[in-house]
């Protein structure tokens, strides 16, 4: 066994038990009618199961190794486990089975501005925000000049971060986290917040943080970023590890098998942002055959559809649905709404329905492809947001009749286009 | 291209290595690593704190109103209207219910705060690991600013009075201490109960004005029939609380049983209270 192993896990597990007792028996007032009814129901129905549920593997044996210095990716489908195998590894949650072992200090990363408050000052919440990540008061004192410079809003450290726009929010709360100086640092999908330029930036000082002997996690469904960063990745799927490799290798396994899945998706247990209500129930992709698809041929029309049902029991006003569609080479690369279009559906009050939306002819080059949906309201409140719900996979086709495609290299839309040519 | 094999998974754990893995039973309670991360103790009251001056719109002034208006409430209705008296001529009635009230809203802010923490925390808990202790203690830390400044309040009604503080005065911050401990042994059980049963959120109010009226703060013990009902009242930690205090501040009766009483049934609390959070702390995160 060598020294310089950071990170072990050794037959990892974790289940979370679902719809069963323990979800049931939240408040005291059922779990007391439940103690009184429980035994009367046992006489009259003897033979009946007392409680059904469904023990959910979000992780089972896992064994992975890492060492000193090695960052690796994870990468996955929703709901694959990655975000709670970094949530055991930082400690946040127990496992159920086998066990982690870790050396060094590790610094977990699972969401941009965690403790923020909206009337604290810039400077005020750096304090806090650099407490709650493990910095300690003379660390925060050193690096604070660093991290205002970083964010590049000195201006505004003196103002309530509730005046901030969200991009101002997001690069304060980056800089934070991105002077951390842990041993092991474990980052959860949070460049997916910002401006290209900031996670651009931000993916330097991680990088800075892999050259420097760090050992760094990265979850991300931006493979670029991943491709660029990571040495070595690993593919975790249905709670299971599937491939571990070369970045590059393991990244195109996991975009081979994305091949036939993804095209409908149960949303309603994906992971969402911290402010979205689970208002997402399900999104498919409907072929021109009207089944779901996760194939299509260049120039198809891609047609969305999601039902929505309240979570709460409350309702929503003039909904609007945005769909945008992320290339999973190069990130998001268009988006619509149907408030903009101006076919905002017509109903002043849901608390349930369905809405589709079809794309018309989308220019898309041959790849893989992610939709995130997002349902919001009138005056623009959003109720939920869904990144990469569905999947769907762009073939190949003959475009211009020549047998010949634009390139990788060429982005991710084709051109519809006609050259003149005038000899002089 | 799976690397580890089975050889890695009988290697005994190496020196240097945290492990994590799944826990029964007792946990043990820790408290040295609380103490590492006093300086986040130290951020989330100075929050609290600071956020509560700034989103209310009257500020400082309204932990001096509170209390004011409440003694003022108090010595109309119960003074002046129902003939409640100090236990001692010399001592007005204002004095003694607004030095009562101010232990007793200690403990009620304190042990709420702590009551709701983990519900309430639950976007830092599902997020980022800290001792989850961290956040009752802050919890009951918080008031003490509230606290510190209705005592100025009180003292200043006292000047007025022409009420002098005796030199016990010294012995104070060991009751306001007492009253702490209360507070965080109450709001111990009670957060990790909230977690647990989501409507224990309801039964803690009810739970603090029904106690408030078994404890000293209106009238004084010694109005009480003699017997059983003041044996009931000494299994109530905040007797000997208030009533130290008003020992220390105002020169009244030394609390006697009623202090030692309570101060057992608070350890014993308090010793419980930690350990039955350690032991729920685990699934704090997969629950909130």
């Amino acid at each position: 066994m060598s020294d310089d192993v950071a990170l072990r896990t050794v037959d990892l597990g974790k289940m979370y038990r679902i719809g069963g007792e323990q979800e049931q028996y939240r408040t005291l007032r059922d779990t007391l009618v439940k103690m009184v009814k429980k035994p009367i129901e046992r006489i009259r129905h003897p033979g009946a199961a007392s409680h059904v549920s469904v023990d959910l593997w979000a992780l089972r044996h896992i064994d992975l190794e890492i060492r000193e210095g090695e960052v690796v990716g994870i990468i996955g489908r929703n709901g694959s486990g990655k975000s709670t195998l970094l949530k055991v590894l930082s400690h946040i949650t127990e496992p159920t089975e086998g066990r982690a072992e870790i050396r060094g200090k590790v610094g977990s990363l699972l969401e941009v501005g965690t403790g923020f408050h909206k009337e604290l000052t810039g400077r005020e919440n750096i304090q806090m925000n650099g407490a709650i990540l493990g910095l300690s008061r003379a660390d925060i004192r050193r690096k604070f000049d660093d991290i205002v410079a970083f964010a590049g809003i000195e201006k505004f450290m003196d103002t309530p971060v509730k005046r901030y726009s969200s991009g101002m929010y997001v690069r304060l709360a980056f800089a934070v986290a991105a002077h951390l100086e842990p041993d092991i640092l474990l980052v959860d999908e949070v460049l997916a917040v910002g401006d290209a330029e900031f996670q651009a930036k931000c993916l330097n000082k991680m990088g800075e943080a892999a050259s420097s002997g760090r050992t760094v996690l990265l979850v991300s469904h931006n493979m670029p970023a991943v491709s660029n960063l990571c040495q070595r990745a690993v593919l975790l799927d249905g709670g299971r590890l599937v491939a571990d490799g070369p970045a590059d290798e393991v990244i195109s396994t996991y975009l081979q098998s994305g091949r036939h899945e993804g095209a409908s998706a149960d949303l309603s247990a994906l992971p969402r942002p911290h402010w979205a209500r689970p208002w997402l129930k399900t999104a498919r992709i409907v072929g021109p055959d009207g089944h779901a698809a996760g194939e299509l041929h260049m120039g198809d029309d891609v047609t969305v559809e999601v039902t929505f049902s309240s979570p709460d029991g409350s309702s929503i006003r003039y909904p609007v649905l945005v769909v945008e569609i992320v290339s999973a080479r190069l990130g998001r690369v268009a988006g619509v709404n149907s408030a903009m279009t101006g076919e905002s559906v017509d109903w002043p009050e849901t608390s349930r329905g369905s809405i589709r939306c079809r794309i018309k002819r989308p220019p898309l080059l041959p790849g893989e492809y992610m939709i995130d949906v997002a349902l919001g309201g009138a005056s623009k409140t959003w109720a939920d947001l869904v990144r990469g719900a569905l999947s769907f996979k762009v073939l190949e086709g003959d475009l211009y009749g020549t047998g010949q495609l634009p390139g990788p290299g060429y982005g991710v839309f084709y051109l519809d286009a006609a050259f003149d040519a005038a000899m002089e | 291209m799976r690397k580890a094999d089975a050889n890695t998974a009988r290697t005994a754990v190496d020196e240097g290595f945290v492990v994590y893995e799944h826990r029964r039973g007792w946990a043990a309670l820790n408290l040295r690593e609380v103490w590492d991360y006093r300086e986040l103790l130290w951020f989330l009251t100075w929050r609290d704190v600071s956020i509560r001056y700034k989103q209310a719109v009257l500020g400082v002034a309204w932990a001096v109103i509170q209390p004011v208006l409440t003694m003022l409430v108090f010595t109309l209705v119960f003074n002046r209207g129902l003939g409640v008296k100090s236990p001692d001529p010399a001592l007005p009635y204002a004095v003694f219910s607004m030095s009562g009230l101010l232990i007793w809203n200690y403990f009620n802010a304190g042990m709420s705060r702590a009551a709701n923490c983990l519900v309430g925390g639950s976007h830092l808990i599902t997020k980022v690991y800290f001792p989850r202790l961290v956040l009752p203690i802050s919890g009951v830390t918080a008031g003490i600013v509230d606290f510190l400044i209705a005592f100025v309040v009180l003292l200043v009604l006292m000047g007025a009075l022409g009420i002098a503080p005796v030199w016990t005065i010294v012995f104070v911050p060991l009751f306001v201490l007492l009253t702490m401990l209360t507070a965080l042994a109450l709001g111990l059980w009670l957060s990790a109960l909230n977690v647990l049963y989501r409507d224990f959120q309801y039964v803690v109010p009810i739970f603090l004005s029904l106690l408030m009226f078994v404890s000293p703060v209106i009238y004084p013990i010694d109005q009480l029939p003699e017997g059983w009902i003041q044996t009931l009242f000494s299994l109530n930690p905040m007797t000997g609380a208030i009533g130290g205090f008003r020992w220390a501040l105002l020169g009244q009766a030394w609390p006697g049983d009623y202090l030692w009483i309570g101060t057992a049934i608070v350890l014993v609390l308090l010793a419980g209270g930690l350990f039955f959070f350690k032991r729920i702390e685990r699934v704090f995160a997969d629950v909130v």
